[in-house]
């Protein structure tokens, strides 16, 4: 028998990293930025979460719950917004091409990521053996008190960290600005023809910036909640894997909606692992598993080009840069 | 009465052509300046002094013999698939699936290998590895471009779900072989009969993918710039429009175009599996494809200065091993490294195709 209880919350807790980079990528495509330096963003949120609490940890003769939580949440927000201003840099400003700068940030960003990770307790020259940050995360995966009383109810809607909760709010707060206010219709009218947004007095530059900023401190996010509340403070290098590249998946998958990336994510977030839960089966079909997301995406892809229906396309100007004298 | 015209401090207009030296003079300035950065985030994240840190990094590319060898073969490598990427390129059909296409190509030798191992005689053998590989790449690059040729399907995000697809089927066909089972990995292929393992030239075992590489590189710098197919790359590149005006068929030109694509991604995967590693795993690419695409855009889809941002990357990388080893520093610094210097060439293309006009100070006009 498929065991639901245990499956469902581990399949969400997959799933949140991948609902923050969809959200925030999402809101970057929106705007024309193809920012396929997501996995690096979230990489380089994750350890500037790690750098923050790591140095809070140490210098911290009692933990305050609060600047716990507050302190790497800070840092992590600093650190992507900076990778999404150095990305609009190079694209808006200086009309770069945008898969190169995306590629570039990605390797940027892992080795950051990855560096820190493996060198920060010698940088420091501090005492301890590894980086577990034990006290942090379980300050980030407090979830709500009577939880467990609460029989199947509980374990399948409530134990998450509040961090969780928080990635469905955004996206659905994202959703909401997206199609039903003017900033939101401003946002997208850049990104489906920055030309006649330009004409109308809209300042393409600002929210061009404005989106992969927000977006890049979203997706940064995710990257803490993975270190944090899942991997409960440790930080591994390469761990975090291929999740950056699922979530641009994942955008695609959504049609550029991030209401529908609340579902959607826990879908992805299952399959990746669904192989655990199958009963025997070859390891070799497990490995067939895996690809099931991107197959997946890819099928959504096709369709959507074929059906050509003008709501589920991609933003029109998404890769290109903007430059008023051309025409 | 005067009007109070509001000049902007500065305006961007597009440079009419510079003079050739104009434009490397600014990529190298961009490059000296990429290394200054390095140099103090060096200084500052490892209190090394940065002039031994480069010192170990020239060593680690060319201290000894071996390690040039190593170099020129890797850059041979990565040369190919940014090669194969480029024709896409200049078709503005962004190609980022070389990840996958090679990992095909690495599947499909792999596969010939340890199917008809013993069957065959040898020159057959190989012979078939080199048609599959090539295949296999062409064939997971087609179907992209079928489906852009056809519905307009956007192809970044496509070949990039192909990749990932691809790594998943290494995955799958790893296990199915693995040797010894159990083991999750497949090791050396037909370790002792070396049957269809490519020649090695002179008893060297590095010559034969930069031979190779040097043909290709050749033929596709004559390919791009005097064939008709060429040409036809050019202009769609160019205007899509102008291109269906002047008669191409611009289906059939992305389709061809992937597929020669592909097969030159294949057949950098039959230089990994035959040639130099003789096994396959998922890493076996190692990430090739995602910097090709990088390689090949800052070489301005030019086949022979490919060699020189090749030759960069490769040298980054082999610097980065030997620095983290002798200073025990983290393997990713390299990527750090890489990093910053790709910021600081992509950022520099800026200044070679638009300049800054400062304002002047102007005389205010009495009415």
């Amino acid at each position: 028998m498929f065991d639901f209880v245990t499956f469902i919350p581990r399949a969400v807790m997959q799933s949140i990293p991948l609902l923050y980079g969809s959200t925030g990528e999402t809101i970057t495509e929106k705007s024309g930025n193809l920012n396929l330096g997501i996995p690096g963003i979230m990489y380089v949120g994750g350890i500037c979460g790690v750098i923050g609490a790591f140095f809070y940890e140490q210098h911290a003769a009692a933990m305050n719950g609060f600047l716990a939580v507050l302190i790497p949440m800070l840092c992590c927000l600093l650190g992507s917004g900076l990778m999404g201003l150095l990305y609009c840099f190079l694209t808006v400003s200086l009309r770069a091409n945008q898969n190169v700068t995306g590629l570039a940030m990605t390797t940027f960003g892992v080795g950051f990521g990855n560096f820190f990770g493996g060198s920060l307790i010698k940088l420091t020259g501090s005492e301890v053996p590894n980086i577990a940050l034990s006290a942090t995360s379980s300050y980030f995966s407090a979830s709500l008190p009577f939880a467990d009383k609460l029989g199947w109810f509980g374990k399948i809607f409530l134990p998450y960290g509040f961090l969780a909760y928080l990635a469905i709010a955004i996206a659905l707060i994202a959703s909401y600005i997206l199609k039903r206010t003017r900033t939101g219709l401003h946002l997208r009218a850049v990104g489906e023809s920055p030309a006649t947004a330009d004409a109308a007095g809209i300042n393409i530059s600002r929210y061009k910036y404005a989106a992969t900023i927000i977006g890049s401190m979203i997706a940064g996010l995710g990257g803490l909640y993975y270190v944090m509340d899942y991997a409960c403070g440790v930080w591994s290098n390469n761990a975090f894997g291929d999740r950056g590249w699922l979530a641009i998946a994942l955008v695609i998958f959504t049609i550029w909606r991030p209401n529908v990336g609340i579902l959607a994510s826990m879908l992805f977030g299952g399959l990746y692992i669904l192989y655990l839960f199958l009963p025997s089966g070859s390891l070799s079909i497990k490995e067939l598993y895996k690809m099931l997301p991107y197959v997946v995406t890819i099928i959504v892809l096709v369709i959507t080009s074929m059906r050509n229906k003008r709501e589920d396309q991609p933003p029109e100007s998404l890769g290109k840069s903007y430059f008023r004298e051309e025409r | 009465m005067h009007k109070k015209t509001g000049v902007p401090l500065f305006h961007i207009s597009k440079r009419k052509a510079l003079p050739w030296y104009g434009g490397w003079a600014i990529r190298g300035g961009a490059i000296v300046l990429a290394m200054v950065v390095c140099a103090i985030v060096t200084t500052l994240l490892t209190g090394e002094n940065p002039l031994a840190v480069y010192a170990t990094m020239l060593e680690g590319a060319f201290g000894t013999q071996r390690r040039i060898w190593i170099l020129l073969q890797n850059i041979a490598i990565l040369l190919c698939i940014s090669l194969a990427v480029t024709p896409a390129f200049k078709m503005r059909f962004w190609n980022i699936g070389a990840e996958g296409q090679v990992l095909m190509g690495c599947l499909a030798n792999a596969a010939c290998l340890i199917l008809l191992g013993d069957k065959i005689p040898n020159w057959l053998l190989i012979l078939i590895t080199v048609i599959a590989s090539c295949a296999a790449g062409a064939i997971w690059a087609a179907i992209p471009a079928f489906f852009k040729a056809k519905w307009n399907t956007n192809e970044t995000l496509f070949t990039l779900m192909m990749n990932y697809v691809a790594t998943q089927l290494v995955a799958f066909f790893v296990i199915v072989w693995e040797v010894p089972k159990g083991a999750g990995q497949i090791g050396i292929i037909n370790q002792k009969t070396e049957a269809g393992w490519l020649p090695q030239i002179g008893g060297n075992k590095y010559l034969l993918s930069i031979l190779v590489v040097a043909l290709v590189t050749v033929f596709m710098y004559f390919y791009l710039s005097r064939s008709k197919h060429g040409y036809e790359i050019a202009v769609v590149g160019e205007s899509e429009r102008t291109a269906r005006y002047v008669g191409i068929k611009v289906k059939k030109v992305i389709i061809r175009t992937m597929v020669l694509s592909g097969a030159i991604c294949g057949l950098a995967g039959l230089l990994l599996v035959g040639g130099i590693n003789h096994t396959i795993t998922t890493t076996v690419a190692g990430g090739l494809g995602f910097t090709a695409v990088m390689v090949s855009w800052l070489a301005k889809f030019n086949p022979l200065t490919m060699v020189f941002t090749s030759f960069l990357l490769v040298f980054l990388d082999r610097g980065a091993n030997q620095i983290s080893t002798d200073f025990g520093l983290n393997h990713s610094f390299g990527d750090i490294l890489a990093g910053i210097i790709l910021f600081f060439i992509i950022g520099c293309e800026f200044f070679i195709q638009y300049k800054l006009s400062f304002r002047k100070t102007v005389k205010k006009e009495e009415g």
